[in-house]
């Protein structure tokens, strides 16, 4: 998110302590009734004013839904949801469709002020296009008319549906099928909005793309559902950026991200996660259980994502690549944090199909407090995939003596040319570098937020600078009091 | 499912019909502790490859043979191989074989058939709640009984394991046996114990050992597995070991026969400084499928790790390996490692690999590494362009790739017996 530095500081001197961005927006919101059923389906694609096969689509997840289970294989723990107890619409109340900025509800825009993406001044300044999201709706997108010279699609889902159906008809679901898990059904059949990406044959996006997700209403989930498609030749650098308000209830937040790149196309999708985390005894927070996947349809395609995940009471996800085309490449960039009584379970899978696919991993897990973190990863080598490729490196940084960190890997190779290299290790903070930076007069959480920087380094370089500034402050707050 | 279901039955049915005539059958706390593991195999079957631990190993082959368990020994004498220690305790279908063995003085090594009476409370004292752990408990005849007094030097004892040619008097059905073995180590003592299964070629059968092993604080107990069994038959070993306090448990599994193959060791280290080194080679020919998986379960302070683990695989074979280090919460300063490599030499080879690492405590130093590639056609073309042929070349560098596996093993005549069985290995599947 462009959320500068400002955020931090600002908001520090608004809040205090813990989470900086647990306020909450009092705006009059419009509700679906609580409750899951075919009823809510059909009133939320009503709603959005969608053509019949979108909700037939919606229909046949919502039925596939119905007859799966919960996965319980992550190493995560949490009390039964009640899917019925939550509300599957939330939207600020707006006359019409904002057609500019000046039309978007004052507060709406002061929200995002707050959380340090003053959307106006972005338009202005940063040179970077945002679509906020809004608990189930999306509320504003800059910089429209800029990249509509260059042929991009840069909207809300819902309204790529209007305006680009048969874009979304042929892409949706051919990544994450509905099928796919259980919470990718789930978000199949209520999905209310997300952004929608469209990058034409060779062109190369201007500037960079930002989503920022914010969860603000009581008893609600967020289930958005991005698409992007980078045609030939094409290069696109998106990212992903996400808060909720400090409440004791657990929020669910089930989203889908389905990216799909063609011959020499180049997609990179940064996120940083920063949904509320719940409070130092682990009560509220948001549980994130999300389903990204890309595919690298095309030869010479690239995907990489890069994650920073330092919220959620939860965190369920695995960014995941399709390297089908010849000489693809998919990479995977990660660190996670987890402190007091978070938990996560996070990795990929890269699937290697076509000839010379590459990929490489690099995950970077802290635990503090009674965090518990854990690495799972698919590497699959079909037996087609000749010259295939991979890398694996995951470390693990333990501090405190009541967290754990865990690494599950999977390799799977059934190709002779293939070579897999994977390696994990785990330790703590060593005493020595601690005891260096302490003498050279920094307190010991500096010391510790220092050396956290210095773990993690590998993955924030590949962030977009502003992001990676962001980043490093927020792996320092984090920590907060995990030391000393 | 249902195969699974089936070959769970024909267990749980033989053991209804055999009940009273298994060691013990009549003594009640044999039958207290075979009652609950049937009804703990009952509850959990066979297991599926549904069940995350057997994800890569199917067992349906096992459940669909339906192996039936021999009443009495057979009558024929195998042809033994030539011994590799002094001593020597030979089972033939999992029974003990008086007339083959010769056993130590001074160790108490004996039939566990014929002194269970003194097993009582040591038997199934290590038992993990696994399903190949219930069919055995359920279905033992017999196992070797060692039990090395402190102190003792124990030196060398062989342990033989032949499979026969009972299955014609089995009416043709094929043949299972389900060794229990007690390895109990005294304070300060040691022993290298050298393990080899053999079976006949063309016949299949289920050898489903396991070891309950107790090492006491400040001994050692080297164990070397050839696992040499028929092409056609089944092994589902598992080891559960438990070391205690600056004791050394060291394993070295050399997996080369059966058509379906799983060495499965749980070792927990519980006390401090204590010790386990597991090592092993996998060697997979066209028709077999080869599986390793480990258990490490660090549950003291100061105790190191290490594990090293190579694959070769031939023609169309698959070949796993699971391993998983367990750091608790108390096991401070842990040093533990893991490593596995495979090779692949034929296009139709599969290699499953799941490291994992389960950490609670943060003063450790925990690493794994895993690799998967084929021979390096660098290393190939630089042998050749110094006049070694293609195939001594390939040998050399097969070679070259177990060593790190196998260079720990010290005891010379287990090392006569792996490299005889590496070689033999790669002279029929190699070239």
């Amino acid at each position: 998110m462009p959320a500068v530095s400002e955020t931090i500081e600002t908001v520090q001197s608004v809040q205090e302590g813990g989470y900086k961005w647990g306020f909450e927006t009092d705006i009059e919101m419009e509700f679906a009734p609580k409750g899951l059923n075919e009823a809510i389906v059909r009133f939320i694609s009503r709603k959005k004013n969608e053509p019949e096969w979108l909700l037939e689509w919606r229909l046949k997840a919502f039925a596939l839904w119905r007859k799966m289970e919960e996965p319980r294989w992550a190493a995560v723990n949490f009390p039964p949801i009640d899917y019925q107890d939550a509300h599957y619409y939330a939207a600020p109340k707006q006359k019409a469709a904002p057609k500019s900025l000046d039309e978007v509800d004052p507060e709406l825009l002061r929200t995002y002020e707050k959380l340090g993406i003053p959307l106006r001044e972005q338009e202005r300044l940063q040179g970077i296009a945002v679509d906020a999201v809004f608990d189930s709706v999306s509320v504003a997108t800059t910089f429209k008319e800029r990249l509509e010279q260059e042929g991009i699609i840069f909207c809300s889902i819902s309204e790529a549906v209007q305006k680009h159906p048969e874009l979304v008809r042929e892409y949706l679901g051919s990544v994450v099928p509905q099928a796919d898990n259980f919470f990718a059904a789930l978000n199949s059949a209520v999905f209310t909005d997300g952004s929608f990406v469209y990058i034409p044959k060779g062109v190369r996006c201007p500037m960079e793309l930002s989503t920022y997700f914010r969860i603000n209403a009581r008893s609600t989930g967020q289930f958005e559902r991005t698409l992007i498609i980078a045609d030939a030749g094409s290069h696109v650098s998106y990212l992903e950026g996400c808060t909720a308000p400090m409440r004791d209830e657990n929020q669910l937040h089930a989203a889908v991200v389905e990216l799909v790149a063609l011959d020499d196309a180049t997609i990179k999708y940064s996120t940083v996660q920063n949904w509320y985390p719940g409070d130092a005894e682990g009560r509220g927070g948001i549980y994130n259980f999300v389903t990204k996947r890309g595919a690298c349809r095309g030869a010479r395609s690239k995907i990489s994502w890069t994650q920073v995940e330092t919220g959620s009471a939860i965190t369920w996800k695995y960014p995941s690549c399709i390297l089908q085309g010849d000489d693809s490449v998919g990479e995977f960039y990660s660190v996670a944090i987890t402190n007091n009584r978070q938990q996560a379970d996070t990795g990929t899978k890269m699937f290697h199909i076509g000839r010379n696919t590459r990929s490489t991993i690099v995950s970077k897990g802290i635990s503090a407090g009674r965090g518990q973190n854990t690495y799972r990863g698919l590497v699959k080598i079909s037996p087609k995939a000749h010259g295939a490729r991979n890398f694996t490196q995951c470390d693990s940084l333990l501090i405190g003596d009541q967290c754990g960190a865990h690494t599950v890997p999977y390799i799977e190779n059934r190709c002779l040319t293939a070579k897999v290299e994977h390696e994990a290790t785990t330790s703590r903070i060593a005493e020595d570098q601690l005891f260096y930076c302490r003498q050279r007069g920094l307190s010991e959480e500096e010391a510790v937020g220092l050396i956290v920087n210095g773990f993690c380094r590998e993955v924030l370089k590949e962030l977009p600078m502003e992001f990676a500034v962001e980043a490093q402050k927020l792996l320092a707050i984090s920590l907060e009091g995990s030391v000393g | 499912m249902n195969a699974m279901t089936t070959g769970a039955e024909a267990f749980l049915g033989r053991f209804e019909g055999l009940r009273a005539q298994l060691p013990g059958g009549r003594t009640d706390w044999v039958a207290a502790l075979r009652a609950d593991a049937a009804a703990q195999f009952r509850a959990q079957g066979l297991p599926g490859r549904r069940v995350e631990a057997w994800r890569y190993t199917d067992l349906s082959p096992v459940a669909a043979l339906g192996f039936t368990e021999a009443l009495t020994l057979a009558e024929e004498r195998p042809a033994l191989p030539a011994a590799r220690a002094p001593w020597r305790a030979v089972f033939v279908d999992g029974r003990f074989a008086a007339g083959l063995s010769s056993l130590p003085p001074g160790l108490a090594a004996r039939s566990l058939a014929a002194d269970l009476d003194a097993a009582r409370g040591l038997l199934g004292a290590l038992a993990e709640p696994l399903p190949l752990v219930a069919l055995n408990t359920m279905l033992f005849e017999d196992g070797l009984f060692l039990e090395v007094p402190a102190g003792a030097e124990g030196g060398t004892l062989e342990l033989l394991s032949i499979a026969s040619h009972t299955q014609e008097a089995q009416k043709g059905r094929p043949i299972a046996f389900h060794p229990r073995h007690l390895i109990r180590i005294g304070q300060g003592a040691r022993l290298t114990l050298i393990e080899t299964s053999l079976g006949p070629a063309a016949a299949a059968y289920l050898h489903n050992p396991v070891f309950e092993i107790a090492v006491a604080q400040g001994a050692q107990l080297t164990h070397v597995r050839l696992q040499q069994e028929g092409r056609a038959g089944f092994q589902l070993c598992t080891v559960l070991a438990a070391v205690e306090a600056g004791g050394t448990y060291d394993n070295f599994t050399l997996n080369a026969g059966g058509r379906l193959v799983r060495n499965e060791i749980h070792a927990a280290l519980r006390g401090p400084r204590a010790a386990c080194h597991m090592n092993g080679a996998q060697l997979v020919a066209d028709g077999q499928h080869a599986d390793t998986t480990t258990f490490l379960d660090h549950a003291a302070p100061d105790c190191a790790s290490r594990q090293t683990y190579k694959t070769v695989l031939a023609g169309r074979s698959r070949g796993v390996f699971q391993g998983k280090i367990l750091v608790r919460q108390a096991a401070q300063r842990t040093d533990g490692y893991q490593m596995n490599q495979a090779l692949l030499l034929s296009e139709e080879a599969e290699i499953d690999a799941k490291p994992q690492l389960e950490i609670y405590a943060d003063d450790v130093k925990c690493s794994h590494g895993a690799t998967v590639g084929a021979l390096d056609e660098a290393q190939l073309f630089y042998l050749r362009a110094r006049g070694i042929p293609a195939a001594t070349a390939r040998a050399m560098l097969v070679e070259a790739f177990l060593s790190e596996a196998i260079e720990g093993v010290q005891d010379e005549a287990a090392r006569a017996a792996l490299d005889d069985a590496i070689s033999g290995w790669w002279q029929r599947e190699g070239a």
